[in-house]
């Protein structure tokens, strides 16, 4: 099963267009085209062409970005639903699925029959499929590229048509092997000693004297499960309660995998088909049902029932791996009842959004405000040792500048000042301590150059940490001292 | 004349007790200071004030400190009362800046009581709950150290109220009482 128009096929089914079209991809700073649709090709262009040729070519190429990355999530996706026609379904490069359909063609009426299937459905689709069928996994590469131009004979194939090398080919048919019969008719040894085992053994894979073996992708675990009622239900016990039930399977699959859940999301769908979501944020990975489901109670007391649920759906959306533990083994990241008080983070998170409950982090910086990091709680550890050279204030808040310092004070603190309209007196400064910028940090505040800091004690009680910038002059208070 | 204890009464467990004044968040640190395990800090995200665990460095380790960040005070009350509730972190702070109705104050107390916890809320000043069960005023006292408080204990449920000069000792992460001016040693004795 060979896509040819993959990535294009994709975005056109989601917007379809009308015109020639082209996806573009920037390779060595050059956009080239990267996928076309069939008028882009009638009109002359070609995949790998300078996407500024191709406009000059087509003035009204429509393009678009494009992205490999869900190119590859479209083809696994194509590949789960191929399993529909044969167990064993592997990939086939970048743009193909290969399936074994040894023993479950007489299903669907016979080879014939289940191609035009497959054909149908994909058109349906508005995929661009070309399919080869062939007893071996090479004769069946060969058709699904070259069966359509060169008939349904292996052997009147182009040697192209063996997944060989580009310069390869070129080589083999300059030597005059043009088809596989060429080939197969030649000398085996002097091929081998020109050009390596590897001709050989693509011909022999696919006339079938060598095996090969398809590679079936094995299913990612899904992390999903849903509840049907009968009758539709509205309380919130009892929705709890079929909770309960959905929490009990999931976690039941969890284990096996050796999983955790970190983010949960409930779907509970009411009677007139409306749907309602509880999401749920955990603090850290857990697959434990009896401490899952009191975190739900909030989420699933703000729903709006309606006329009734009658369907409730639980996924795990974001799995972490959670290999299991020893009953006090190892102790917890947030030290002895850690447990508890991951709960009632994820709890609070509920909340307040579970990245609002934050701790501190050591940082390597003098500068005061870059002193720390702040981190989410439930994504970071406490680590790191706090070193603390100087005193430094408990309360920081950014710059204020002193009032009524009288002109010209110099480098030494202001025997009096005003401050959030407050005076003071200055009773005892003790500095200065210079803290350069870090000018490797385009910071805003730290424009105005050096700063020299000062502790200053006034006479009305008040501990102040003052800071003089010299090269700008002015008087800043920056934080308070206990 | 004072009949006040030599050093300031601990704070009960399972009450929620306020502090106010220029000193507050001095008080708050030297609190934390003295128990154990984790600490929740809840406070306002629109303060332009930040906590710096480099200067709470001195009081207790910062690793203790889990700081929650609300949008409104109704979400920090929800938060402190759901925290001091489960009981899992002994000690919660919560900075107000709006005064708290007799109703918040006493669900505060009732979550404290239920989770055995303490609960501090540092109040802008005159703006208390009555169902505290102690008030504070720090202030921070001109002086020859540097550390040197006065905590006025202006309110108390179940006890005498009084004032200590007190100090935070750096290298002992220690709280010393100094004893009042008149007593020190060194200067004059009271006249009479």
């Amino acid at each position: 099963m060979w896509f040819p128009r993959l990535a294009s096929d994709r975005v056109l089914r989601l917007r379809p267009v009308e015109a020639p079209f082209a996806l573009t991809i920037r390779q060595n700073n050059t956009e080239r085209i990267h996928c076309l649709n069939a008028r882009a090709e009638a009109m002359g262009l070609h995949r790998a062409m300078p996407f500024a040729d191709a406009r000059a070519f087509c003035p009204d190429l429509h393009s678009a970005p494009a992205e490999p990355a869900r190119d590859a999530r479209f083809l696994a996706m194509l590949r789960r639903w191929a399993t529909r026609y044969a167990p064993w379904v592997g990939f086939e490069g970048e743009d193909g699925l290969v399936l074994d359909i040894t023993g479950s063609a007489h299903l669907f009426g016979g080879e014939a029959a289940m191609m035009r299937d497959m054909a149908a459905r994909l058109a349906r689709a508005g995929l661009t499929v070309r399919l080869g069928l062939g007893a071996t996994r090479g004769a069946a590469w060969a058709f699904a590229r070259f069966g359509e131009d060169h008939g349904a004979a292996l052997d009147r194939l182009p040697v192209a048509a063996l997944r060989l090398a580009p310069d390869t080919v070129t080589a083999l048919e300059r030597l005059g092997l043009r088809t596989i019969t060429d080939l197969a008719a030649t000398p085996r040894a002097p091929l081998a000693r020109r050009f390596g085992p590897e001709v050989l053994m693509r011909l022999d894979q696919a006339l079938g004297t060598r095996p090969e073996q398809i590679a079936p992708e094995t299913d990612p675990p899904h992390y999903g499960v849903r509840l049907t009622l009968p009758e539709p239900i509205g309380l919130v016990a009892d929705v709890m309660a079929g909770t309960a039930r959905l929490i009990e399977r999931l976690c039941a699959r969890l284990k096996e995998n050796a999983a955790g859940a970190r983010v949960l999301c409930l779907t509970l769908r009411r009677v007139d088909q409306a749907s309602q979501q509880v999401e749920l944020r955990l603090a850290s990975a857990m697959r434990d049902p009896a401490r899952i489901l009191p975190l739900f109670e909030r989420g699933v007391g703000a729903v709006d029932a309606g006329y009734g649920i009658d369907q409730m759906r639980l996924e795990a959306v974001v799995v972490e791996p959670l290999a299991p533990e020893q009953l006090g083994a190892v102790p917890s990241r947030n030290g002895a009842g850690g447990d508890r008080l991951e709960d009632l983070i994820t709890r609070i998170g509920t909340r307040i959004g579970l990245e609002n409950i934050r701790r501190f982090l050591p940082a390597d910086s003098h500068i005061p405000e870059r002193g720390f990091l702040v981190a989410p709680a439930a994504w970071s550890r406490p680590e790191g040792a706090w070193v603390t050279l100087r005193p430094r204030p408990p309360v920081l808040f950014s710059p204020e500048p002193l009032m009524g310092t009288g002109p010209d004070t110099g480098p030494r603190p202001p025997a009096r000042f005003r401050w959030r309209r407050m005076s003071f007196e200055t009773a005892r400064a003790t500095g200065p301590e210079r803290i350069a910028p870090e000018w490797w940090l385009e910071d805003e505040g730290w424009r105005t150059g050096v700063r020299d800091y000062w502790h200053v004690q006034t006479r009305q009680g008040r501990r102040l940490w003052l800071f003089h910038t010299p090269q700008a002059p002015g008087w800043f208070v920056q934080g308070e001292f206990a | 004349m004072s009949f006040a204890p030599r050093f300031p009464p601990p704070l009960r467990k399972g009450r929620v007790h306020e502090a106010c004044g220029p000193g507050a968040a001095g008080f708050a640190a030297a609190v934390c200071a003295q128990g154990t395990g984790p600490i929740l800090w809840i406070r306002e995200s629109w303060r332009a004030e930040t906590l710096n665990p480099l200067g709470l460095a001195p009081f207790f380790d910062p690793h203790r400190l889990l700081w929650a960040s609300v949008a409104t005070q109704t979400d920090a009350l929800a938060t402190a009362e759901e925290a001091l509730k489960d009981g899992a972190i002994p000690l919660v702070v919560i900075e107000t800046t709006a005064a708290l109705d007799l109703r918040e104050g006493r669900r505060l107390q009732l979550a404290a009581k239920a989770g055995h916890t303490t609960g501090l809320c540092l109040i802008p000043e005159g703006m208390g709950s009555n169902a505290a069960e102690t008030r504070w005023y720090c202030a921070p006292l001109a002086g020859a150290d540097s550390t040197l408080m006065r905590w006025e204990l202006i309110k108390n449920k179940s006890g005498t109220l009084g004032t200590w000069d007190v100090r935070w000792d750096h290298a002992a992460r220690r709280l010393d009482v100094v004893p009042p001016v008149g007593e020190r040693p060194g200067s004059a004795p009271a006249p009479g």
